[in-house]
Order: structure tokens, then sequence, then C-alpha cells
């Protein structure tokens, strides 16, 4: 598998050069990392080549690098600290106000493909140039099953994937507003709902219940971890541009 | 002459066919479907964004809920992309064991489908029979996790717990009289594995049974065949995968062609259909049982062979024993660490499938060093099965759309997440 993928790695870098911003194989799994605005014409060619024939779109997903490597609980130190001290609200600048700001593409787009002729597979990584307002450019037209996928990422992310035939909420409720799997959205959501007996109808509310951290979330450095890392560097093809 | 024009017809989400909560709203011309638009989402619970508040072993229960009724392939595909992370590999004899639930799974899950195919199309009985074999399977599970559905039996490193010597045994009570007991305890003599391998003997009986009511049937052969075709070239540009796939004729398994656990040492066919209509499908799917039949008792013969470990030794992440921890400072320790912040992930990303009854089940985990995913997605079969409908059902009658969400054997747990 791995002698397939170096294989894979080193034809894409030769037929795409510039377009390819990293290929990576780590784990048994080829990773490629391209320019939004080169998405089209980078997933046609995955998909048409004979070397490659990535037939079927596994799955897209969206994923927002906001809070990326943050931890809760400083371990670096010495002593003991308390794990989580945090206050809820709903104005997410008012927590933040002592945070710097997000550096740095927020909303990468993650696609799996398979080549069931080749029994291989490849994960494709865009990130969206604008954090504000991520666009992206829809692959429908090359991969039909990539239309439920784009209208999840862009209903949990909101991610809007231009020339999809038609980009509506999937997941949430009708009339729901923003997007519930941004790192800046709380866990415990922002409305709750209950049936009103006076109103006789139902009637959304702000939430009522506080969030709750059980357990911190901690980065540590792992010894044995860091030490396969230097092993697998040395297998590793990068081609860093 | 009156105008004549489409109309809008609002299928669910509480309807007996529906399986769930899927609300389709068809736009008919007659009684003939032009569009099919599902609309999905109704059993939304976030699970992915739950587990990203969670320490890895935390989110296994969630796993189980996904997919509920296929339980434990669902925990597989979690647990093997945190193996593939961590770099650990559960021991040999957890493999097996692992092997051998996700196929008792396929089986539970398949006869779910058939019993609700059947009972949608008309056949009524299928739905009593599937149940009966269903509650064999659900014992099995209990033995071995102690709940009957949602077991988080797999674990990071290995299962949580070697198969018990002991079945448990039906107790009197007011429902049942001694001689009913007597006969409900018949099998249940011996260890958990004898009473698996007693299924296993009469279970090709079962599926005969089945089929003797079900393949030659002239009602649902009218209501199967040349409904819901898909080409092999669409099936795959429909994302679609599993059974729905390997009707159209391709002959695609993962658990062939990108062996995960137990599966390259073991002994079974791939079925493959010719016309992508939904009774090749059915026919896969009745021949599956008997494969899935045929490694469950591979793997209990080899189980009863080769006793060993079951979980893999590194107590950084799997738990160290309870007697251990009574005497030995360091397993307390290990325990107590595991128990309140779990083990951490080594940053970086991985995605690991697995051939799930109903398609390929995947989980994609993306981590930065901590003891929670960064951003857990699982890629579920039956998310791009159910897109596929508007394809599958246009041009057909409103009756068919019933068998066409029978065929794709659909589970709002998994779709919704």
């Amino acid at each position: 598998m791995s002698n397939s993928l170096q294989a894979l790695s080193a034809h894409l870098t030769g037929a795409l050069a510039s377009k390819l911003l990293k290929a990576e194989i780590a784990l048994n799994e080829l990773t490629v990392e391209i320019a939004p605005q080169d998405l089209i014409e980078v997933s046609t060619f995955l998909r048409d080549d004979e070397a490659c024939s990535f037939e079927q779109l596994t799955d897209v997903c969206g994923v927002d690098y906001l809070s990326y490597g943050d931890s809760e609980w400083d371990v670096g130190g010495s002593g003991f600290t308390r794990g989580v001290k945090r206050e809820f609200s709903f104005d997410d600048s008012e927590l933040d106000a002592d945070k710097p700001e997000f550096e740095g593409k927020r909303f990468a787009v993650v696609s799996h493909l398979l080549s069931v002729k080749n029994n291989q597979r490849i994960r494709v990584k865009t990130f969206c140039d604008d954090n504000e307002f991520p666009l992206i450019d829809s692959v429908t037209e090359i991969w039909s099953s990539a239309n439920w996928f784009e209208r999840e990422a862009f209903d949990l992310f909101g991610i809007m994937f231009n020339g999809h035939p038609d980009l509506r909420r999937i997941l949430t409720d009708y009339g729901f507003s923003g997007h519930p799997f941004r790192k800046d959205f709380p866990l415990i959501g922002q409305v709750e709902m209950r049936y009103d007996e006076e109103q006789e109808r139902v009637v959304y509310e702000p939430v009522s219940i506080e969030s709750r951290t059980l357990v911190p979330r901690i980065i540590r450095e792992d010894g044995r971890f860091t030490r396969d890392a230097e092993n697998e560097a040395n297998n590793t093809n990068e081609v860093e541009k | 002459m009156p105008e004549i024009r489409n109309f809008t017809l609002n299928f669910g989400p509480a309807h007996p066919a529906a399986h769930g909560v899927l609300r389709l709203v068809l736009e008919m011309d007659g009684e003939v479907i032009q569009r099919a638009d599902p609309h999905v989402g109704l059993l939304h619970r976030g699970t992915e964004k739950l587990a990203e508040s969670k320490p890895y072993n935390q989110s296994i229960g969630y796993m189980d809920r996904l997919d509920y009724v296929s339980m434990m392939c669902n925990e597989h595909g979690y647990v093997l992309a945190l193996e593939k992370m961590l770099g650990i590999e559960a021991p040999i004899r957890a493999q097996y064991i692992r092997t051998m639930f996700d196929e008792i799974t396929r089986i539970l899950n398949h006869l779910l489908w058939i019993g609700a195919h059947g009972l949608d199309v008309g056949a009524m009985t299928m739905f009593l029979y599937a149940f009966r074999e269903r509650e064999d399977l659900m014992d099995v599970y209990e033995a071995v996790s102690g709940a009957r559905l949602h077991a988080t039996y797999y674990r990071p490193g290995g299962v949580y717990r070697d198969i018990p010597d002991v079945m448990p045994l039906h107790e009197k009570s007011k429902w049942h009289s001694d001689a009913d007991i007597k006969r409900l305890n018949d099998n249940r003599g011996g260890s958990v594995l004898d009473f698996i391998e007693d299924f296993t003997n009469r279970f090709p009986k079962c599926v005969d049974e089945y089929e003797t009511l079900l393949t030659d049937n002239r009602i649902w052969k009218q209501r199967l065949v040349d409904i819901g075709i898909v080409s092999p070239e669409r099936a795959l540009q429909l994302g679609l995968t599993g059974a729905m796939l390997r009707g159209s004729g391709v002959e695609w398994d993962l658990r062939k062609k990108q062996p995960y656990a137990m599966y390259d040492q073991l002994d079974f066919d791939i079925p493959v259909g010719t016309n992508g209509d939904s009774y090749d499908r059915y026919l896969v799917r009745m021949e599956e049982f008997r494969q899935s039949n045929k490694i469950i008792k591979q793997c209990v013969d080899w189980l009863r062979a080769n006793p060993g470990p079951v979980m893999h030794d590194d107590h950084k992440i799997t738990p160290p024993k309870r007697e251990d921890m009574k005497g030995d400072m360091e397993a307390l320790i290990h325990h107590f660490k595991l128990a309140t912040e779990g083990y951490c992930l080594p940053e970086g990303e991985a995605y690991a499938a697995i051939e799930h009854p109903k398609g390929e089940f995947g989980c994609y985990v993306v981590s930065d060093g901590a003891n929670k995913p960064y951003r857990l997605k699982v890629r579920a079969p039956g998310f791009a099965h159910m897109s596929a409908m508007d394809e599958l059902t246009k041009g057909h009658m409103l009756a068919d759309v019933v068998t066409v969400i029978g065929t794709m054997d659909i589970v709002f747990g998994e779709v919704d997440r």
C-alpha cells in the first residue's frame, strides 16, 4: 500500500506541479493540499486521470481551525491549577476580549476520495481564503455525491459552495440561525424550545442551562508519539512549495 | 379543458414506512414521481460536536446510537481510527472477537432490514420471523456487554472483556411456565460460544425459510424487480456503498479489498448483483446472511482453540486490571489518569473505514494533540444513500417509494447524526 501511495504522490507531483501546495503521506494515507481556485481542475484530473481514477467521493467534511491547539489547562508549568474557569456568555466578544485575534485561514474543506479501480484513497484539503465569507467551488458537477455533503458543510460551518445547485440547510431545524459546528458556537446552543400553554404554541427562548466542562481539554507532549513521529519523518515525502 | 399541473405530496415524518423520521416532499404527476426532496435532520443530535467536548473513550457510546441497529460496527469504525492514530493494534483474540461481533451485527442489521422491508411491501410474517432470530443475537450482545443494544463493547486497544464462559439463563417469571423456561434454556446450558455455535447451526435453515417466503413470491417480485435501478457508474458517482453498490455489480467490499481485523484470514465470498434493482440488492443481502454465518462459525472455532488477552497492555491507553489496582501504585495512577483525563492522541489526522452492514462507515479524526478530538467526522453510508433518493425514485409510482426506502436500508440515527 505504502509503495503505491508513494508512486501516486510522485505522479501527482509531476502532473499537477505547482497546483499541489503540499503532498504528505502519514499513517498510510496520502493528503494533498490545493488552493481553492484550483479545486475544480485538480478534482477533474483526479477523477479522469488513468493512474488516479478516483470515481467516488466518499466524504466531504468542513473543519473550523479557530481554536486549534488551544489547551484549557496549562500543564507546562509546575504545580496544580484549576482545570477550567470559564464564564458563559452569549456574546463571545466579552469572553475573548483578551484573546488574540485568530490569524491564518480558519475554514478547511476536506474531501476523501476512493478509487475502486486502483483500490486507493486520497484526502484533498482546501483552505478557504476568506474567514468572514468562506467560499469555495462546488464539485457536484464532478461527483454527484458531493451534493448533500456540501449542503451539510454549509449548514454546519457556513462554508459557501459556488455553483452548488441547491445550497439549503440540511441537518438543522427549519428556521435555524447560525452554524452550529463552528468552534465559536456554544455546545449548549443558543435557544431552547418549549410548548407554551398560554400562547398554545411552541416558543423559542434563550437557553437557561449553563455550559459545563467535565474534563478539561489538555494537550500533553507524549514522548512515545514524538519518537514515532521522528521515525515517520524519514518516510514522509514532503513537497513543500 | 382544465389545467393539469403537478402537485406536491408530503410523506412522513411519521409515516410507518418512512423508517423513522424521514420527511419526503414529493412532486407528483398523477401517481408518478417527478422529484423527491427528502428533508432529513429531524433526528440531528450533533454527535460530532458532542464528541469534541469529551475525552475519546466517552464517545464510543455515541457511536452505538448512530446506526442503532448495527451498534458494534459503528464502534469498530471509531475505534479503528483511534488505534490508527495511537499506533497500536488490538491483540489477535480481540480482533477475532471483533470480527465475530461485526458479523453478528451484520446479521442483526439485515434481519431488521428484511423484517421492515417485508412489512413495508406487504409481507407481515417476515417481521415476526426476523425478530425471533434477532432476540437470540441480542442475548449474545447482552451476555458480553450487559446491554442488548448500546453495547460500548469495543475499546481502543481491544474489547472491554473476554467472552464469558456462561450463557445467562432465562429465569422463571409469571409470564413463562416451567415448560417454557425449559424450552428457552435448552441451548443455553454451555458457554456463550456454544450458544453462538448453536445459532450458526440453525440459522441457515432460517434463511431458507425467509427465502421460501420471498424469493419466488409473485407479489414480492412484482414490487421489487426493476425498481430503483442504478448503473454501476451512477452508483459510484452517487457515493453508494455496501450492498447498494454490490447490487449494481461492482465487486467492492472493504473486508476483502482493504481488510481490517481478521477478515484476510477467513474464508468467505462477496455476493454481487447484475441488474442493480431492488430485487438484486435483496438477493445480495440474503447471501450476506449466509456468508456472515460462515464467518461467525470460523471465528467461534478459532476463539475456542486460542485463549489469550483481549486488551492491549499499554495502560496509558487501556485501563489496568481491577485486581492490579488494589495493590499496585502504578496501576492505580494509570486508572486515575484515564478516568479523569483520558489519553492524548498525537497531532494529526486519520480516516478509518469499515464495511458496515449498510456500506462504508468511516471516521475522520483530526487531533491537535489533546485528550479530545479536535474534529470528528462520521461518514455514514445512509447519508449518501439518502441523497440518491431523488434519482432512484424519479419516474416510479408512489408505492415504489416505500420499496426504495426499504432497499436502501435507511436508519435515521446515522443519516442525521
